[in-house]
């Protein structure tokens, strides 16, 4: 519910203070609203909460437990020209859906010339932080950003949520949404419910800075931001970049605040190896590397099976390391 | 108010329908549609055609002219059937051996050359605009079918999804998620499982305990029946009745019995794992010479049209080849331009190292 009551703005629209997981809501209840081939289905964390009450069980369906067909029917009513939002309960069970996602939603518009399409959305949240069972903590975005044909987005805060999500369901080819379920209800921000998408396929410079570039997305924005507020006492200006959508990535912006602060820390909580890190880490390194005053370095989780939640923390990249490897990288010369 | 939680029994059975024995003889009362002497005259001719299109496609093939090539030598009055009872704005959702059905729809043979051969734009057919194409991950389309019923369905439109399957597709999850869906959702869907008695070097005793692959149909709460996939009129008569029972909004399953007489593709030799005496023994329930002694019995086909009906089909295969000869690649950009509706600007670079002749990106 909304912290300080909603208010109106002067677009007398509803303005309200609310959580990501609710700007989440807010977003699917506007897409339902405004288009009638609009049809969501699955869900645990009450992200579609209410929805199936105000729009009726013939656009917000209940489903047999089966991702593969979860994905696999949104395939087939994408190409149809309906909009699909499908949601997997947690990212520990997407991997059955991983091959409609990578064998038909990424290649149909290809493999037909343009005959079909398949605008679909593929929800799940993920990450760790909150103490889940085993198969409840992982982030394996990077699985999904190696598909040719994909987008992968991921908010970091409601603002963003909302406006993203709104950009994903309006794209004319298949995005995975990837949700950030430890900050989904962490903070509130105001979301003017105005329909207005925020676009895709480019970062957002959450804070600007002059001396080192912080780049994250997801959950871990919060222990980049706040590292940064940090660092800012001890007189280190950082740029903090939200990457936002990890496939494709927008290099431009990440190498434009490279060029002019000479280092770069990515953080990430995916397991190291093969994470997208690498990926913005090697773009660096063919692309700017003569603007580069010091290696590029990676904050990650280990690549080690996520632990249960008693060694949950000794995964989870926290703000100490992030300082500390930021000065490592100040002080390299 | 009682509470139950154990259902009744339940009591099924699952018809089987042949209508005609393997010389083309009535064994069964026939339906009317056995009487359109015309219409299974030009059926015919599409399976003639079919079987030409596949052996010349298989010499193409060994001369290097296209990739490997699935035929559907055996299995034609299915796929034959399927194009005839269609409608057009019904959604095929095929597997990869549907050849008649693709080319009565409105895919030429020169869009199929020039899909096994390599070239992406032998799916973007001209007519029949929203069927699928040629899908090779195994019953992964099943449930794209589910989600054109879905669509039909949530817009009330009387259209029906057929997708096809093989006797090793109804072995995986996909099928069985699909058809648990299309009973819980009623959709209009009808899954056609080819039994063609071998998935590649799989015999069907070895892929399933089932009696029947119709039967996997009733724990879905899906009602199903077997039909002779190579007696053309048993098969016109069953799909019509199913598609009438779909299309007022019930699922079904039909499981069509063939034979595939041929290779699984031109990849795969079968002699390696099946005896010649059991290929031999299926040659004669080939679905073509069933079908022209019937029509020669009811009058309607002499050898003399055969052999003139056969010379035309190969005609018309060889000026679907010289088309297809004829047609020069896509240029290297093609690979970006549909990748998505608009290219990312992320991959602009690529494009352009593409347009200068690739040899990878770098």
């Amino acid at each position: 519910m909304p912290g300080n009551g909603p208010r109106r703005s002067r677009e007398d629209r509803a303005v309200a203070e609310i959580t990501l997981v609710e700007a989440v809501n807010l977003a699917l209840a506007r897409v339902l609203a405004d288009d009638p081939s609009a049809v969501i289905f699955g869900g645990v964390f009450r992200a579609t909460d209410g929805l199936q009450r105000r729009f009726g069980a013939h656009s917000v369906l209940d489903t047999p437990l089966a991702e593969n067909m979860i994905a696999g029917i949104a395939v087939g009513m994408a190409a149809q020209g309906m909009k699909p939002v499908a949601e997997i309960q947690f990212m520990g069970f997407i991997y059955p859906a991983l091959d409609q996602m990578l064998s038909h939603a990424a290649r149909l518009r290809n493999r037909t010339r343009g005959r079909l399409n398949c605008p679909l959305v593929l929800r799940a949240p993920y990450g760790g932080g909150i103490h889940a069972p085993e198969h409840h903590s992982e982030s394996t975005e990077a699985l999904f950003a190696h598909i040719p044909g994909l987008r992968v987005v991921i908010p970091s805060s409601p603002q963003r949520a909302y406006g993203l999500l709104l950009a994903a369901i309006r794209d004319p080819d298949p995005v995975i949404f990837l949700e950030p379920k430890r900050i989904y209800r962490l903070i509130k921000q105001e979301v003017e419910d105005d329909g207005q998408a925020l676009p895709l396929d480019v970062c957002y410079v959450q804070r600007p800075g002059s001396d080192v570039t912080l780049v994250s997305w997801g959950a871990m924005m919060h222990e980049t931001l706040q590292a940064a507020d940090e660092l800012a006492a001890e007189g280190i200006d950082a740029e903090v970049i939200d990457v936002a959508t990890i496939k494709p990535i927008d290099m431009a912006t990440i190498a434009d605040s490279v060029a002019r602060t000479g280092r770069c820390v990515i953080v990430h909580e995916a397991a190291r190896s093969g994470g997208v890190g690498g990926e913005i880490a090697a773009q660096l390194a063919e692309h700017s590397l003569l603007n580069l005053l010091a290696p590029v370095r990676r904050v990650t989780g280990f690549d080690t099976v996520m632990p249960l939640l008693r060694n949950e923390k000794v995964f989870m990249p926290g703000v100490e390391r992030i300082k500390t490897v930021v000065h490592e990288t100040l002080e390299f010369s | 108010m009682a509470t139950q939680i154990t259902p009744p029994p339940l009591h099924v059975e699952i018809g089987y329908h042949q209508y005609l024995d393997n010389d083309g003889n009535p064994i069964v009362e026939l339906p009317e549609s056995a009487n359109d002497l015309e219409r299974l005259r030009q059926l015919l001719r599409t399976m003639l055609l079919v079987r030409t299109f596949d052996k010349r496609a298989i010499a193409l093939q060994r001369t290097g002219h296209i990739g490997t090539y699935a035929s559907c030598y055996g299995q034609e009055a299915i796929g034959t059937a399927i194009g005839d009872l269609l409608h057009p704005d019904d959604v095929l959702l095929p597997s990869y051996r549907e050849t008649p059905a693709m080319l009565m729809r409105g895919a030429t043979m020169t869009d199929l050359l020039l899909y096994w051969g390599g070239d992406e734009r032998g799916m973007n057919w001209q007519q029949c605009r929203e069927d699928f194409p040629v899908c090779i991950p195994i019953a992964t389309q099943c449930t794209h079918a589910c989600g054109v019923a879905f669509a039909f369905k949530y817009r009330q439109q009387p259209r029906v999804a057929l997708c096809t399957l093989g006797d090793g597709g109804t072995s995986k999850g996909d099928f069985y998620e699909a058809l648990n869906l299309a009973g819980t959702w009623k959709l209009p869907v009808l899954m056609l499982a080819i039994n063609n008695q071998w998935a590649i070097s799989v015999p069907r005793a070895a892929q399933s305990g089932a009696q029947s692959l119709a039967q996997k149909a009733i724990a879905a709460g899906v009602a199903s029946e077997i039909v002779d996939g190579n007696d053309l009129i048993a098969l016109r008569h069953r799909l019509a009745l199913a598609l009438e029972r779909v299309r007022a909004g019930e699922p079904y399953l039909i499981e069509a019995t063939t034979y595939r007489l041929g290779d699984h593709t031109t990849a795969d030799d079968a002699s390696r794992y099946r005896s010649d005496e059991e290929v031999c023994q299926y040659q004669a329930a080939d679905p073509i010479p069933r079908l022209e002694k019937y029509l020669q019995a009811r009058g309607a086909w002499s050898e003399g049209e055969a052999q003139q009906c056969l010379e035309q089909c190969k005609a018309e295969v060889e000026d679907a080849v010289t088309a297809y000869l004829a047609t020069p690649p896509e240029p290297p950009t093609a690979i970006f331009d549909h990748l998505y509706a608009r290219l990312p600007d992320a991959y602009a670079w690529q494009r352009a190292q593409a347009q200068q002749g690739g040899q990878g990106c770098g």
